[in-house]
């Protein structure tokens, strides 16, 4: 069965934007699951940050919650305290999450919030045109930092893994099917998701050769629960591995209060 | 006036370094005297540590309701030299000391200090240092001729299953003064019992937000907020109420707006630098329309400031946070006014879909006075519900402002909030006009809450209502008028205004049209009301008193001060 799932809202993204993938990839996930029955569209509500990404829930005709800039993990965790039956799904980017709201995302991991992060790291600050996020390469031209950038990048799956989060994955909007099925499981995922969405930004880090080289996907029967195994695999940067590094079960936050 | 007069007003302090015990048992003095059917008023006194330091609660009873306590001292009960040394000279002249005997340079007018074995008892019955304040209290029992029944009720009461060993140390306390054959001093009993329990006004603030259908309550701790999140984590499964600990007030409020968007009644407490940290989010609530409380229990600031006393230094702010949008701001006096304006709170913010502020300071949050709660009906009021649907939207326009709720999850229905400017359907809206009607919606809530807040006498009047000199007050500040207007020469009328937003103008120019003369009274340096007043409604108030050395005033020393200027 088809589920309609668009709004009137006219897109505004750049013509060519790999938001258009993660977009076309969430609505494939969320008609599967609704049609598999594993959710009800009623109860989804989609949370979002401030950037391009945040955009997305105008684009999704499912409940929704357009927050502030960093601050979609909270305002999500609000929601599943609210109503626990509510199924959270948070959209955020690489400087909303990792720059503005990384405080949120390390205790959600901790506390095994249930809701589901998936990012939208492009390396770049998209809408205010262009500036060097925590996961901008060193060297970075942004145009806050002409003569690059001199810090090094983050590993936010790393970050994630060693605050708690039961779900850590990665995914790359040049494959979206693959895209569609990790959101898929970590939808299904009970507790914290973190999924990483590595995304060229055409307009502002246009690295879209640079990916198609380096991505691979990781074995997927590989098991789930080996957390060391996990922090060393995400540390890969010859090759970045891409897939489900990790998946355990926990009590989640809400079902314990 | 107010017929109370000064002679009735007893006052006992128990001080003593932190860890002592000095609060809880001058609490513990609080509910037995209110057992007896006394008026009680007990504020706290406690420097920012955990031990050592000089720590006191003054109790003040009467017959009569009182709404402060007093400098002036009967009796001191002393678990270490400090509070000897810097209390003994606020003993009338009938005041006795009760200080444990372990402390050594105690001297003074014989008849005016009474040694007890405080320590040595309890080490006698092996008894935890913090209990050993019961034995002052045995031996309070006994000179002031005070029901030691009570007092073993109240022991049982609040200790419950390790309330004997209290017991017992009361009793060598009070025997230990019967052996002696000590004479005792009789205060004016009080010839009825009263209504309610003894409650501080945090408590107080936090029951009230529960009676008005509270279910979430979220917070990260901040003095003088904290006991509210205490209060409410203890109350928790009686209540089917969550109480959970955020990592930063940022993430508290946020937390706040989800679960309000969910559908469920929250809140939170803070202080002035937690508030500060909520402001973007609560422009939120304004935009996204989301009903949300915050209960803002001020402190001398600015900054981290002195963190454990009092001030109204924040109402300007909380009245301007951040952007345009429909307010409230809320102010109880009072512990009853706690209960009170807390249930008001919640119910305004989920009628009119906005953000309520309720501001209350440290002494109000932390003083305890006796409340009839239940004489104050508060209910979770109806709101505005939407029927849902293909064609439902958030943020329908409606003549009164208010856009028909509903909650995710309601079958059917998108429920979409933004903190963007919006359309009726809740999607991003970048449109100039769509921008204006949008603002106008939500300022057009403001005809029905102007109406309200009439309905809820946002203006109190006190004392000679007649009276042409008027004093004007807002907040905590409301008790040491009330007592200071029982000893001023001239009768005066004393005006409290709870609701600063809006401000009840119409009220306002009522009252203090007639006057001769207007005061403002305030906890502040820059006298937030009078300038609300002088903007609001162009009333100029020249004299004013106030003061910002992070104590409350004192009610003779306020009086003195009214007096001065009428
Ligand atoms: C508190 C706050 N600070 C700054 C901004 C301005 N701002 C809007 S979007 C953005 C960056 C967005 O970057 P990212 O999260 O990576 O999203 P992208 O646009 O790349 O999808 C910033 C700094 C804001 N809206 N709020
Ligand atoms: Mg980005």
């Amino acid at each position: 069965m088809t589920v309609d799932l668009n709004t009137k809202a006219k897109n505004t993204w750049c013509p060519g934007c790999t938001n258009f993938m993660i977009l076309t990839a969430f609505k494939n996930a969320l008609t599967e699951l609704i049609n598999e029955g594993k959710i009800k569209k009623d109860k989804v509500v989609v949370g979002a940050g401030i950037g391009c990404h945040g955009k997305i829930a105008d684009y999704v005709n499912v409940n929704s919650i357009i927050s502030l800039h960093g601050r979609v993990v909270p305002t999500m965790t609000g929601v599943k305290l609210g109503n626990p039956d509510l199924t959270a799904i948070a959209f955020s980017g690489d400087g909303d999450s990792y720059a503005e709201g990384m405080e949120h995302l390390v205790h959600a991991s901790k506390r095994n919030s249930d809701i589901k992060l998936f990012v939208h790291n492009n390396q770049v600050f998209g809408l205010t045109t262009g500036q060097v996020t925590p996961t901008s390469k060193k060297g970075y031209k942004g145009k806050s930092t002409p003569g690059g950038s001199i810090e090094e990048p983050i590993n936010p799956s790393l970050v994630m893994l060693s605050s708690g989060a039961t779900f850590v994955a990665r995914a790359y909007t040049g494959d979206m099917v693959f895209l569609m099925q990790v959101m898929k499981k970590a939808i299904l995922h009970k507790g914290f998701a973190h999924l990483e969405i590595i995304q060229p930004c055409i307009s502002f880090a246009d690295t879209r050769d640079y990916f198609k080289e380096k991505v691979y996907q990781i074995d997927s029967n590989l098991p789930k629960n080996d957390l060391k195994w996990a922090m060393e695999k995400v540390q890969e940067m010859e090759k970045i591995p891409l897939g489900i590094f990790y998946e355990v079960d926990k009590p989640t936050f809400e079902e314990q209060l | 006036m107010l017929k109370n007069k000064r002679e009735k007003i007893y006052t006992i302090l128990i001080g003593g370094q932190a860890g002592d015990g000095a609060r809880e048992a001058g609490v513990n003095l609080a509910r037995l005297l209110c057992k007896m059917g006394y008026y009680v008023f007990a504020s706290m006194e406690y420097p920012s540590l955990i031990r050592g330091g000089h720590n006191f609660c003054r109790v003040s009873f009467s017959k009569e309701k009182i709404y402060s306590d007093y400098r002036e001292l009967d009796a001191i009960i002393a678990l270490n030299q400090e509070i000897v040394d810097i209390h003994r000279n606020e003993l009338k002249k009938t005041g006795v000391i009760f200080f444990d005997n372990n402390l050594n340079s105690v001297s003074g007018k014989s008849g005016q200090l009474i040694s007890l074995p405080i320590s040595s008892y309890a080490k006698e019955l092996n008894a935890p240092t913090l209990a050993r304040t019961a034995v002052a209290l045995g031996s309070l029992c006994y000179y002031y001729d005070l029901p030691l029944e009570d007092l073993n009720l109240v022991f049982t009461e609040i200790f419950g299953t390790k309330a004997q060993i209290n017991i017992d140390l009361a009793k060598k306390g009070f025997d230990y003064l019967q052996d002696k054959n000590f004479d005792k001093i009789k205060f004016d009993k009080p010839d009825k019992k009263i209504k309610g329990q003894i409650i501080d006004g945090n408590a107080a603030t936090g029951e009230g937000m529960v009676a008005a259908g509270m279910k979430n309550y979220i917070a990260y701790p901040m003095t003088p907020a904290t006991s509210v999140l205490h209060h409410l984590a203890k109350q928790a499964s009686k209540y089917d109420l969550k109480v959970t600990q955020a990592e930063s007030e940022v993430a508290v409020i946020n937390m706040v707006l989800g679960s309000a968007f969910a559908g469920t009644r929250t809140a939170t407490g803070t202080s002035g630098g937690g508030f500060a940290l909520m402001t973007e989010a609560l422009s939120m609530a304004g935009i996204a329309e989301i009903p949300t409380v915050v209960v803002e229990s001020q402190r001398p600031g600015p900054s981290t400031g002195v963190p454990t006393r009092t001030a109204q230094g924040d109402l300007q702010f909380a009245r301007q946070v951040l952007g345009e949008f429909p307010r409230i701001v809320l102010a109880p006096g009072d512990q009853q006014e706690a209960y009170e304006l807390g249930g008001k709170a919640m119910n305004l913010a989920w009628q009119y879909q906005l953000p309520v502020m309720l501001m209350l300071d440290k002494h109000l949050s932390e003083s305890l006075s006796n409340a009839d709660l239940k004489k104050i009906k508060i209910k979770p009021e109806k709101i505005k519900m939407g029927k849902g649907g293909k064609n439902y939207v958030r943020y329908a326009f409606s003549k009164d402002g208010v856009s028909p709720l509903c909650f995710p999850g309601t079958p059917d229905t998108i429920v979409k909030a933004n903190s963007y400017e919006h359309s009726e359907d809740g999607l991003i809206s970048e449109s100039g006009e769509m921008t204006v009607e949008m603002f106008d919606k939500r300022f057009a809530k403001m005809k029905n809450l102007e109406k309200e807040i009439t309905k809820m006498k946002g203006v109190r009047i006190y004392g000679d209502k007649k009276s042409k000199n008027v004093v004007i007050f807002w907040g905590s500040t409301k008790g040491a008028v009330l007592e200071a207007i029982k000893h001023t020469k001239k009768s005066i009328k004393a005006v409290q205004v709870l609701t600063l937003e809006p401000l009840p103008t119409k009220s306002l120019i009522g009252v203090l049209k007639g006057a001769k003369k207007i005061a403002d009274i305030e906890l502040n340096y820059t006298a937030a009301l009078a300038s609300l007043i002088r903007e609001k409604i162009g009333i100029e108030i020249k004299n004013k008193i106030l003061k910002y050395d992070t104590y409350a005033f004192e009610p003779m020393e306020l009086a003195k001060k009214i007096d001065k200027i009428f």
